[in-house]
């Protein structure tokens, strides 16, 4: 708790995040290259084909996706119990971020389900709860630009965040129930042989370095609006 | 208990004459199953196989209606600031407002729906799981429909946010509904959904009055 909020003072957090973002950018730039370098020369799948590199794109976006809105979760506790000051910061930054990657998560699948499936969309269980997902997204960050007292919106969609939590497990449940009952296809084989592995868990971190850089560019902008902010109504005051 | 009471008569009472919120939820039931039959076709077969699945988006479409004003109508005149300081715990305001909601809208509804499964070419057993699903499955929608309201209390423009939120969280109620109809069309036992859908309901109106009455205490500057 005492390392949470040491860095909880904005001031803290713009001089470590200034020190860590140089290197955490590079990290990103050297998983992503050397990830989709490894992933074009894999040898084609013998079912999915060439395809199958798709899936070093799709993949680590879903996780993203999902990883998103637990950060956004976690900072939600933190400010709705101990009133952590910057975490109302970090879990609005963090919301488009979260809806990119599932945007981004849907989009591939859909492209990737053209050749696979014959089709662009499947009701299939994933598609359909990442779907569910992204409107869950819009939906927190529609109330967070809807109401104008900032200390109230935050802590309103803390609330919303913690509900959504507590559903997306069901959510994800009964889309699970719902998918078998209709339809038995597109289930994917859970194995996965090692040459794509090794691609796939560097695109995974590759994904993960990217929206935890992207998330602390967007924080220290917040941060520095919100001082621009102050020092324009000193100076007119 | 008896504040509790009163509370949910003043509110079916409030829902019964101003507007008669009950019998505008009803008639844009009845009217959404009218138009669907406008859109996909006459064909009685086709439309016993949706029927489950229509009446179940337009019962909770149905129930959004009148959410936005659960909590609105008294934050704006006052009432709600009075509420909140008698000695009923806000978390049991919640609830009987939960309940007055569902009594005034869930219920009709649910009343309403073998009728329309009527039109619908609905075979009994499978309108009778509809029946049972809704009575079970309409509570959720009035509970989590009660976060959405305390969030967007202030809101002048809260009705058009509220559905953003809350039909995600509903989606699991239709499911469950939609899919015992399906379940009893297809002669399987609905059992399992209906079971699956009464424990989704039951989490919801249990946990949603510590959520909405945390949203509430929040919009009231506490």
């Amino acid at each position: 708790m005492n390392f949470l909020f040491r860095y909880a003072n904005p001031h803290e957090f713009m001089r470590l995040s200034g020190a860590v973002l140089p290197v955490f950018a590079v990290a990103t730039a050297l998983c992503l290259a050397i990830g989709l370098y490894l992933g074009f020369s894999v040898p084609p799948d013998y079912q999915q084909g060439t395809t199958v590199i798709l899936m070093f794109i799709h993949v680590p976006a879903d996780v993203v996706a999902e990883l998103a809105y637990g950060a956004i979760a976690v900072c939600s506790l933190l400010s709705l119990v101990w009133r952590h000051p910057l975490s109302d910061t970090a879990a609005r930054a963090a919301a488009p971020f979260g809806a990119m990657f599932t945007a981004l998560g849907l989009v591939t699948g859909a492209l990737w389900g053209k050749p696979m499936w014959g089709t662009y969309w499947v009701w299939d269980a994933r598609l359909t709860s990442f779907l569910l997902l992204l409107f869950l997204y819009f939906g927190y960050m529609a109330l967070w630009n809807a109401i104008e007292d900032e200390t109230r919106a935050a802590r309103a969609c803390a609330i919303l965040a913690l509900v959504g939590m507590v559903n997306i497990p069901i959510i994800k449940f009964s889309v699970d129930w719902w998918s078998t009952l209709h339809q038995g296809e597109s289930i994917m084989s859970g194995k996965i042989a090692p040459v794509y592995l090794a691609p796939l868990l560097i695109m995974m971190l590759g994904y993960v370095l990217l929206f935890l850089t992207l998330w602390m560019v967007r924080i220290r902008t917040a941060i520095l609006e919100r001082r621009a902010r102050n020092l324009m109504r000193e100076a007119a005051a | 208990m008896s504040a509790f009471v009163t509370l949910l008569l003043r509110d079916i009472r409030l829902a019964a004459r101003s507007g008669g919120s009950a019998a505008l939820a009803l008639s844009f039931f009845a009217l959404v199953a009218t138009l669907v039959p406008l859109g996909v076709g006459a064909d009685l077969h086709l439309l016993s196989r949706v029927a489950g699945g229509v009446l179940w988006v337009g019962a909770v479409l149905s129930a959004l209606l009148s959410l936005d004003r659960l909590f609105q109508g008294d934050f704006e005149d006052g009432s709600l600031d009075l509420i909140a300081l008698s000695p009923l715990a806000l978390e049991l305001t919640a609830l009987a407002k939960i309940a007055a909601h569902w009594l005034s809208t869930g219920l009709p509804l649910t009343l309403l729906s073998p009728l329309l499964a009527l039109l619908f070419n609905l075979p009994g057993p499978a309108t009778a799981i509809l029946f049972v699903s809704l009575l079970i499955g309409t509570p959720a929608v009035s509970a989590i429909g009660a976060i959405g309201a305390s969030l967007t209390l202030s809101l002048k423009r809260g009705g058009l946010i509220l559905p953003l939120i809350i039909l995600p969280l509903l989606s699991p109620a239709v499911i469950f509904g939609a899919g015992a109809v399906q379940a009893a069309l297809d002669g399987m036992a609905a059992k399992d959904a209906l079971g699956l859908l009464a424990a989704f309901a039951t989490a919801s109106v249990l946990l949603s009055p510590f959520a909405a009455a945390a949203c509430v205490r929040l919009n009231l500057g506490g």
